[in-house]
């Protein structure tokens, strides 16, 4: 083993858009768990197609990791055009090292001045000998740098370009052998160490994609939606997906006709979902209110981006969930519920599907940019068994009254094709039969019910994560859990004795929960990615928290770094 | 629409709920509920098989005056509501009803779609050229000079004309009627579910609160002095130049509806497999 070789590793590739980082940051990625390591892979890039700048950031690690280092130990630059937009996002420092081709010309400035060492290797001219695309003799030069086999490699490109043509496959993969012979020639090899023995079964799988399983594994058999970055890969992989297991997607014209479909499908009895970001949420709010007044359990999946407004398409932030939580008129409870990691989409998603069909409620997913589309490298989530359907009434008798009033709130629903179950779902109040009614009395009632349904249902364990004791707590949800977790360990190694609170279910709110959660509790420091705080203010609105409260919150698109959340922790509170 | 046997003679009061209806004394809409009944105890379809679906508005009141499923949901959306009940369930029956407002203003977008979709869906639209419930403001169907609080004047905006518009959207089926006949309305009705695809029918219906002018609408109403037409080019030139008064089935076009096939060939495992590294 080399005297510099690591447990992880971090990597970027980086370049003009169309010029194959992502391909080939896949390809390593693909390289990295087929030798037997864990890792993740984010995207960033700008709004253009073609020609606008784009970095595929990677981590491989030995251990299994859930989000990025606090710096890169490499960057590849395939070509400089436009790198400089997203320096800020790329931590580089002296003992780095940034490859790149000087027939790119200088470097850009805001990169030069993070102090990196600087190598060049000729990537467009070992391409053009190799006829082959200076993205794969980065792959190649990378791997080698890296400490990955030739051979798993050259695997793993035979297999992404088997089905097509057998010259192109070629060309790749003396590209890539190119890239590997000349990383010796840098005078910089960081292995990383060999992979821990590998036990169980592992998964390279997006955020996007494994909420997608998740849906299916839920029960989900119908999904319209409309196409909006950053979800549309979730809705990518479901088309086929759904095909396969008897269900269907239907592209709608827009998200208003997206969330009223999925209204008319389980309104039919077949669970149904939506997927979409800020904007389209925003769109769906009116029909959002119909699924709660109608009792119709809906799943509305939200990969968050930056907002308001168009905002930032590409890039993540955390700062839907004033709208998820309030953004409904009337006295509405509903569902939220933000997956933990890139693997919790899968379960979160399924979770929410099951709390949806059995409270018949909409339940909204608050995953984001960085959970969706990150893909990573994870052991198999575990098979968790989650009970109860919807409740459905399969003979109704005379007088069925479809929103009858239940001590638990939840009204046995009949389905359409069921004698004698016949009823008008309605937007409007109605009377527990289902008839409109403008009286208090029944306006009453109805609210009564909808909002017990949800505060009186027992949510096990699964409203959050918490682990460790202490008397210090990090409180967070979502995307964020991941460094907080890897700051959590780091602080822990520094002595300190502390405990996560990493929240599932954002609402209903859960106070005896997290009181007993807190309990010795002195001193909470909250994580969050938005500017206005709004995690902390929805906590302050709903719970107790401990006297002393740190609030570390940023916007997008900056992630966070472990390291930014260890000062705070071991600076008692102070930046 | 599906064909279901008639498992036994229904009558058009099998399909009426005990709910009494907001509209008002006179209102063109109750001779279209009676036309919607009746065109049920024809085709002969359990009330349980049934779906009516319906945005906001006068007319959209009608799924709770039947005694089918229903599902009386937000302005301007019932078509997407219909969609996915009967892409998710191809098994019922699905009606669609509402008023020009709801249909060609708010959900125009829809309409288009749902034309171009060609989804198994009759959709009656109960055209009064006026919003009835917010009492009185110009729809995309009122005349342009029509006076009213909210456009003083008239809008001076020429009228949608939405038998043309499903014509060019895809719609598959085009028929008007007048709710002052209703047993015509009924076999309109009748024939619109029959047909494969997605069937359009326009029942011009007074407004007698708002458009008391259109009580004359009885004398100007007269049957389509042809046949329908399978060709859509032929369709168009009926369209565009009749006098808005034609009634009758104006086109019957012979495009293959929009209907997923909803077959099992994999397992979640087998999804599974995908990721596995």
């Amino acid at each position: 083993m080399d005297k510099t070789s690591r447990p992880s590793i971090s990597v970027v590739l980086a370049g003009s858009g169309g010029a194959g980082v992502m391909t080939a940051g896949n390809m390593l990625l693909d390289a990295a768990a087929r030798a037997g390591y864990y890792g993740l892979m984010t995207r960033s890039s700008g709004p253009q197609i073609r020609g606008g700048e784009a970095a595929a950031l990677l981590r491989i690690s030995a251990f299994p990791v859930s989000c990025h280092d606090d710096k890169f130990d490499l960057m590849v630059a395939v070509d400089w055009e436009n790198v400089q937009r997203f320096a800020e996002e790329i931590p580089l420092d002296a003992a780095s090292l940034i490859v790149a081709d000087p027939a790119s010309g200088e470097m850009p400035q805001a990169i030069a001045a993070k102090g990196a060492r600087h190598a060049t290797v000729p990537l467009k001219d070992l391409a053009k000998k190799a006829g082959g695309r200076p993205n794969m003799v980065a792959l190649g030069l990378v791997a080698a740098l890296i400490g990955l086999p030739e051979s798993i490699v050259i695997e793993v490109i035979a297999k992404s370009l088997k089905k097509g043509d057998p010259k192109t496959l070629a060309a790749s993969e003396t590209a890539i052998r190119s890239g590997l012979a000349t990383a010796p020639t840098l005078g910089w090899r960081e292995p990383l160490i060999p992979p821990s023995a590998k036990t169980g079964t592992r998964w390279t799988i997006s955020g996007n994609h494994a909420a997608g399983l998740g849906a299916i594994k839920g029960g989900i058999r119908f999904v319209a939606a409309y196409p909006i970055t950053p979800a549309s890969e979730m809705l990518e992989w479901m088309a086929p997906a759904l095909r396969k297991v008897g269900g269907t997607l239907v592209q709608a014209e827009d998200e208003l006709a997206s969330i009223n479909m999925a209204i008319g499908g389980s309104y039919g009895g077949v669970p149904s979902l939506t997927a979409t970001s800020g904007p389209g949420l925003a769109l769906m709010s009116e029909a959002f209110g119909l699924a709660i007044a109608s009792e119709t359990p809906i799943v509305v999946v939200n990969v968050m981006r930056g907002g308001p407004s168009t905002g930032i398409p590409t890039k993540s932030e955390q700062t839907d969930l004033n709208m998820a939580v309030y953004g409904f008129h009337g006295d509405a409870p509903h569902l939220v519920v933000a997956p933990l990691s890139v693997a919790d989409c899968q379960f979160a998603t399924q979770w929410a599907v099951r709390l949806a069909e059995r409270t018949q409620a909409p339940a909204i997913v608050l995953s984001d940019q960085n959970l969706g589309q990150a893909r990573a490298i994870v052991d198999r989530p575990p098979d968790v068994a989650i009970g109860g359907g919807r409740v459905v009434e399969a003979k109704p008798g005379v007088g069925f009254a479809r929103y009858a009033v239940t001590p638990d709130g939840i009204s046995p629903m009949s389905l359409p094709g069921t004698p004698g179950g016949q009823y008008t779902a309605d937007g409007l109040e109605h009377s527990p039969r289902g008839t409109p009614s403008s009286q208090a009395k029944d306006h009453t009632a109805q609210l009564d019910k909808r909002a017990r349904k949800l505060e009186g249902f027992d949510y096990g364990d699964h409203w959050a994560e918490i682990e460790g004791d202490g008397d210090v707590a990090v409180i967070t949800w979502g995307s964020t859990t991941a460094p907080v977790k890897e700051a959590i360990a780091r602080a822990r190694a520094q002595g300190l004795r502390i405990r996560l609170i990493a929240l599932r279910l954002i609402a209903p709110t859960q106070p005896a929960k997290l009181a007993a959660a807190l309990a010795g509790v002195s001193r909470a420091l909250i994580v969050e990615q938005s500017h206005g705080a709004q995690f902390h203010k929805y906590l302050r609105a709903h719970y107790e928290l401990p006297d002393q409260v740190d609030v570390l919150a940023r916007p997008g698109p900056i992630l966070f770094k472990p390291s930014d959340i260890v000062s705070r922790l071991m600076n008692g509170g102070r930046a | 629409m599906n064909t279901v046997a008639p498992q036994a003679a229904y009558a058009a009061r099998d399909y009426k709920s005990d709910v009494k209806p907001v509209w008002c004394p006179g209102c063109g809409d109750y001779s279209v509920l009676s036309a919607f009944t009746k065109a049920f105890a024809e085709l002969g379809l359990p009330p349980e098989r049934i779906a009516v679906i319906s945005g906001i508005g006068c007319s959209s009141r009608i799924p709770a005056y039947t005694n089918t499923y229903g599902f009386h949901g937000i302005h301007g959306r019932a078509l997407a509501l219909a969609t996915g009940l009967k892409v998710a369930r191809p098994d019922l029956s699905v009606f669609v009803a509402g008023g020009d407002g709801d249909g060609f203003s708010i959900g125009g977008n829809h309409f288009l779609h749902a034309c171009r979709r060609n989804i198994d869906l009759t959709y009656v639209v109960m055209d009064n050229r006026v919003y009835g419930m917010t009492k009185g403001q110009p729809s995309p169907t009122t005349e342009p000079d029509w006076d009213s609080a909210l456009s003083p004047g008239g809008t001076g905006l020429r009228p949608f004309n939405p038998l043309v518009i499903a014509l060019a959207s895809g719609a598959n089926f085009i028929a008007r009627g007048f709710s002052g006949d209703p047993n015509a309305c009924a076999q309109l009705i009748v024939e619109a579910a029959r047909h494969p695809g997605f069937s359009f029918v326009e029942i011009m219906s007074p407004c007698v609160t708002f458009r008391p002018d259109q009580r004359n609408w009885k004398e100007m109403v007269h049957d389509a002095p042809v046949t329908a037409t399978a060709d859509a080019a032929k369709a168009a030139r009926r369209l565009m130049t009749d006098d808005g008064f034609n009634l009758g089935v104006l086109y019957k076009g012979d495009r293959a509806p929009y209907q997923p096939e909803l077959k099992e060939s994999a397992s979640i495992a087998d999804l599974e497999k995908a990721f596995q590294t």
